[in-house]
């Protein structure tokens, strides 16, 4: 299977999945479903700290996959990382062999298990990107030539359903100016707003990958409505999921995701898929949507 | 103004645990705008203090309570009730707190409020926090709404993901910053201002802890050591 950056280049539809380090040192759940996910993704993210709640940390997770036989994708924040230590992990994953890297902002600190923690954000998801184009050009952010440049293929995310939109797409393109390669989107399910999104999008040099939740209950889709900024699950869905019950509820999850593929793979570049706790279910996703 | 606010009756009860006596420092500035550290506040901690067994020996509000030689002038008249006391409680900010500490090395001093913030006044006895005094400011570009302070995170490139119909995502109704600077600079059809990627701040313009001379002292100094200079000058001749 090509990397993720050898699949953009040669113009494929890209398949990307991910994996959520665990809390504690057990990690053989984590590297059975990231096993299953070896040969029907191209890349593999691993999130950093997600929704701010401490677990293992990215870059040595990033490292046990590529020795699998991922291309792992490098989740980096700046919520808890100054500017030395974020330029110094970009390093280290260069010299891992590490190349995907996904440059974001940070959850708060207040949604996460440490809520008394000193947020950093010292930089922000542009900086982060202008970071790593320096470092890909033999230079620290202060100037500094560096002993043998970085080689990353940096990546951002956007957020189609925000609201209001126009803020978040001046920063959308600020982070293609920044020199971001390739994009996931925040969960989207709306396939015509996202194909709107994909027009305006369509007029940068950038790759755009929908990135996509797997609804495994009516209630988890009410809570993600309620409680994830930038992310609207329709009320049709939400119903077509509680008709489902529990016995079907996975099933119809799965539909739902593989009907947006359908719709929208023509308008976009890959899937970011996230199947939150339910990794396992990833080469059915990826079979049952026609992309195997 | 330094928006603060008195602890909570067990909280100061619980840190005076073994103060019998004490003299009570309020702040005719801030504190006395937060109804907290003004003449009315300190008789109600007065009269708290003392359902509570304590004995108060004296009190003051000087005029502003950072101002250490003001505070030191004022003390003056209650050397007295200064020297019956075991301890000093301040109602201000810490830097007033720190004023008395400087001042009384041989007291214990105790802060009675928390300070919380560089505080605007929207309205009457309503404050929000715009500026963090950072070092250097450059909110021209954001349309004089300032993102290091108003933004949770403090970004300074747009908003992050986490803004929910044009609030931020910690809620407590607080406008997403990037959100009103966007509006705003629509407004003055200056929205070009954030198409620019801006670079990661400064901190070392806000190394702590911060010294400032007015431009006067500096001038001042300056004179001083030119004469100086030529007094030595003279002698080596």
């Amino acid at each position: 299977m090509k990397t993720v950056r050898e699949a953009f280049e040669a113009g494929e539809f890209i398949i990307t999945g991910e994996c959520g380090p665990p809390k504690g040192t057990d990690i053989k759940e984590m590297l059975h479903h990231a096993e299953g996910m070896v040969g029907c993704v191209h890349g593999i993210n691993v999130t950093d700290n997600q929704s701010s709640v401490m677990r293992i940390a990215s870059l040595p997770v990033c490292k046990m996959l590529l020795d699998l036989g991922h291309d792992p994708v490098f989740q980096i924040t700046g919520r808890d990382r100054n500017r030395l230590a974020i330029q110094s992990d970009l390093l280290g994953a260069h010299i891992l062999g590490i190349r995907n890297v996904l440059c974001l902002t940070g959850d708060g600190v207040q949604a996460g298990d440490h809520k008394n923690a000193k947020p950093v954000f010292d930089m922000e998801s542009v900086q982060i990107l202008q970071a790593v184009d320096s470092l890909n050009n033999g230079k620290d952010m202060a100037g500094n030539d560096l002993k043998g440049s970085t080689g990353l293929f940096p990546g951002a995310v956007v957020t189609p359903e925000s609201n209001p939109i126009e803020p978040q797409l001046m920063k959308f393109e600020k982070k293609v100016g920044a020199g971001a390669k390739f994009f996931q989107t925040q969960a989207v399910y709306d396939a015509e707003n996202f194909k709107k999104f994909m027009k305006y999008a369509r007029q940068f040099d950038t790759k755009v990958m929908a990135g996509l939740v797997l609804l495994t209950s009516a209630g988890m889709a009410n809570y993600m409505n309620k409680f994830v900024p930038g992310v609207t699950v329709p009320q049709n869905l939400i119903d077509r999921m509680k008709e489902a019950g529990k016995e079907k509820a996975i099933d119809t999850g799965i539909d739902i995701m593989c009907e947006f593929i359908n719709e929208t793979k023509d308008s976009c570049d890959g899937v970011h898929i996230m199947a939150i706790g339910k990794e396992e279910l990833v080469p059915e996703i990826v079979k049952r949507a026609g992309l195997a | 103004m330094i928006v603060q606010e008195t602890k909570s009756k067990e909280l100061i009860l619980e840190m005076l645990k073994d103060v019998k006596k004490i003299f009570l420092v309020g702040c005719g500035d801030c504190a006395t705008v937060c109804e907290a550290g003004g003449e009315n506040d300190l008789k109600n901690i007065t009269e708290f203090l003392e359902s509570e067994g304590k004995k108060v020996t004296g009190k003051i509000v000087p005029d502003t309570s950072c101002h250490i030689p003001d505070v030191k002038m004022g003390m003056k008249k209650h050397a007295k009730e200064l020297e019956d006391a075991d301890a000093i409680g301040v109602m201000s900010c810490g830097a007033g707190v720190q004023s008395l500490g400087t001042l009384y090395e041989e007291k214990i001093v105790y802060p009675l409020n928390n300070p919380l913030f560089l505080g605007n006044t929207e309205r009457f006895g309503q404050h929000v926090e715009y500026c963090s005094a950072c070092g250097e400011c450059r909110i021209d570009q954001f349309g004089a709404i300032c993102p290091v302070t108003r933004c949770y995170k403090g970004i300074l490139n747009g908003p992050c993901g986490g803004v929910n119909n044009g609030m931020c995502e910690i809620g407590n109704d607080t406008p997403c910053a990037w959100v009103l600077a966007y509006e705003r600079l629509e407004k003055q059809n200056r929205l070009d201002n954030l198409k620019e990627p801006v670079q990661s701040k400064n901190w070392a313009a806000h190394l702590r802890p911060m010294r400032h001379l007015n431009p006067s002292n500096i001038k001042k100094m300056e004179e001083k050591a030119a004469k100086r200079a030529a007094k030595e000058a003279q002698k080596g001749k």
